[in-house]
């Protein structure tokens, strides 16, 4: 224990990071079966339903599967990118998850108060954006490595995609910072208290709505998600600069892509949607109840269907999921741990409904060509969160004469 | 606290190395890599040197000195491409006629 | 030994094997990776140093467009090995020994002088103030670069085309 007390930040940074890691992969994986199952019910059908209850131990299945393949090597692939890039895309997207705060409150971790983040940074939003962009190697280099001319020309395609967004994304942000005044990714959040005529809740996404419509857009081309996954879609380019790539290797791919989806939801909570502050008014206590409610609401559903519609293993693994949703919906209802659980309860339901609206236009909307991808970044995009840029600032130099 | 001379006597290490690398590479791609490495290494000097004094100056001039590098790299990076078409060759070596 | 000055010969140790690296690779794709390491210790260096903003526009440009740039041409070109001429026996051998006197006299004459150097102001640089020198002194060689980048950027579309 005096370890503990000898090095404090050390410790309690070690137990943040493995709880997010855990976290996090259990998170990517479930919301690969969240897409399956929304895009199937967009085209009027089910999607997973056999593997485990609701399909609910798919990810385990497409998991043991990605384990199982055969691992291939091109015979005259370059070794050492080749096995750098699916680790470089994956490390990278990961890492940009430490600097995304949660929650304001002060929880204790074995004895020392601590905050929800685990790197508070003072440019805490430019290095986010610095490693989105050290990520386009990632991608570059698998393209390179494999030596093949679909995986070159899709590397290329999907690299100069991300470079020219990322010029955008990074502009239609600063709209925000204009009006927050710092790059502190905490402080951000606590910019956005207060609300406007007692209801309306003072987040950056109102006066900022254009700066939220490009920021949306060029994440989704950053992410290389449809509309604007030309490079890596199956009836183009084969698979794009991840073709040759099979196995753990390719998993590894899918999911930095799944990562990079969450960090940009992340990313765009805080800035646009107030990250962890609800958008009810405090003065209204029956909010404080509302993360128990909706969980009691998610146990006594899937009770129902659980009783209703299936039998033998899965009704008795679904009564014990729903159990361990009432679990939680009584701790969450516990006064003393309100505080902690209500910030990052809003903040996740925050990302959770960006992360739907990903994947609703996913199943919605068809895929944009090449050069209309690019012609759309730059002449279309750049110009708007320009001028998005200018109007802000007059704005805001008018208001605060 | 690190003093700043071991920033200074690293800086002189790379440019250093920087200026080997310019010499002895044949790839002007290296070439180019090189003088890259020798801007980095006047960089930290530069912020070192704004540590020392205090002032700030100095980190001014690096955001000139990566902004010119930027420009410098994508002007020669074009005059190289259009050398490999011409000459099928990057190999400064072989590039040592004034007329095609 | 403080934190800071293991962290401090940690990547000073990671920048100069990078250089190294850059030197002896024989593939340019490799000797940009290794740039791209020594760039990105040169950064951390910098936060060593306070200085926040520098380093992440160090990553942000340098190691994330300027670097992806020198990637794509070589990819570009397809630039293979470096070949091996005969035609440099001289600085073969000259040139290794006084690349190591040029460093080593720099590196004896900063040592020389250290004591004389004052020692480092602690605390990290805000953004903030760092915008205001840009801004208000130095706002003529701000937008003098600006228009240097559109020249760049024209120049390199004009000298990359294939067809005029």
């Amino acid at each position: 224990m005096e370890f503990v007390a000898q090095h404090p930040i050390l410790v309690v940074s070690v137990v943040k990071i493995v709880v997010l890691l855990i976290l996090t992969l259990t998170a990517l994986a479930y919301l690969t079966w969240f897409e399956r199952k929304v895009v199937a019910h967009i085209q009027s059908r089910w999607g997973p339903y056999f593997v485990g209850p609701h399909g609910l131990l798919q990810p385990l299945a497409d998991g043991l599967k990605f384990l199982f393949k055969e691992d291939v090597l091109p015979p005259a692939a370059d070794k050492f990118i080749y096995l750098l890039a699916p680790f470089l895309a994956f490390s990278l997207a990961l890492t940009t998850l430490a600097l995304i705060p949660i929650g304001p409150a002060t929880v204790h971790i074995l004895g020392q108060p601590t905050r929800l983040v685990i790197a508070n940074v003072d440019a805490g939003l430019l290095f986010l954006f610095a490693i989105t962009s050290i990520g386009v190697y990632g991608v570059a280099l698998a393209g390179w490595s494999s030596n093949s001319k679909y995986s070159l020309l899709g590397g290329l395609r999907s690299s100069a995609q991300m470079i020219s967004y990322e010029v955008g994304l990074t502009l239609s942000v600063v709209g925000v910072l204009l009006l927050s005044g710092t790059f502190n990714l905490s402080e951000l959040v606590e910019g956005q208290q207060g609300r406007w005529l007692h209801f309306i809740p003072r987040w950056h996404v109102f006066p900022q709505i254009v700066g939220f419509f490009c920021y949306f857009t060029a994440a989704i081309a950053e992410t290389n998600r449809v509309p604007f996954d030309l490079p890596e879609a199956e009836t183009e380019l084969v698979a794009g600069f991840h073709t040759e790539y099979s196995s753990f290797k390719f998993a590894m791919f899918f999911m930095a892509e799944y990562a990079n989806m969450i960090t940009v939801s992340c990313l765009a909570t805080i800035l646009f949607f107030g990250g962890w502050l609800s958008p009810l008014p405090a003065t209204w206590t029956w909010t404080h109840s509302i993360p128990a409610a909706t969980f009691l609401l998610c146990g006594v559903l899937l009770l129902q269907d659980a009783v209703r519609r299936h039998r033998g293993l899965r009704q008795i693994a679904l009564c014990v999921l729903s159990a361990v949703l009432f679990a939680v919906a009584y701790a969450c209802s516990h006064p003393g741990l309100i505080p902690i659980i209500e910030g990052p309860f809003w903040f996740l339901a925050k990302v959770l409904f960006l992360l739907f609206f990903y994947v609703w236009t996913r199943g919605t909307l068809p895929r944009l060509r090449y050069d209309q991808l690019m012609n759309f970044g730059w002449k279309v995009l750049l110009p708007v969160a320009l001028a998005n840029l200018v109007v802000t600032r007059y704005i805001v130099l008018v208001l605060n004469r | 606290m690190v003093p700043i001379s071991y920033y200074l006597v690293l800086s002189a290490i790379l440019f250093g190395l920087g200026v080997v690398a310019f010499i002895f590479k044949r790839n002007i791609i290296t070439i180019f890599m090189a003088i890259e490495l020798m801007l980095n290494a006047v960089n930290l000097a530069f912020v070192a040197f704004s540590r020392m004094l205090g002032q700030l100056d100095g980190q001014v001039f690096v955001l000139f000195v990566i902004v010119v590098a930027a420009a410098e790299a994508a002007v020669g990076l074009a005059i190289v491409i259009q050398i490999a078409r011409n000459q099928r060759t990057l190999n400064v070596e072989r590039v040592d006629t004034l007329k095609f | 030994m403080s934190v800071e000055l293991i962290v401090f010969f940690a990547f000073a140790a990671i920048a100069v094997a990078g250089a190294l690296a850059l030197i002896l690779l024989r593939e340019p794709i490799h000797s940009a990776l290794a740039l791209v390491l020594v760039m990105m210790s040169i950064a951390v260096l910098y936060l060593l140093l306070g200085a926040e903003f520098i380093a992440a526009i160090q990553i942000i440009v340098y190691a994330g467009a300027i670097m992806v740039l020198f990637v794509f041409v070589i990819m570009l070109l397809n630039a293979g090995e470096e070949e091996r001429t005969n035609l440099s026996r001289l600085a073969h051998y000259a040139g290794i020994p006084l690349g190591i006197f040029l460093t080593g006299e720099l590196a004896w004459f900063i040592h020389g002088v250290a004591g004389k150097l004052l020692s480092a102001h602690a605390g990290a640089v805000s953004t903030r103030e760092l915008s205001t020198l840009l801004f208000r002194s130095y706002v003529f060689p701000f937008e003098a670069t600006s228009i240097l980048i559109l020249i760049a950027i024209l120049g390199a579309i004009v000298l990359a085309k294939k067809e005029f």
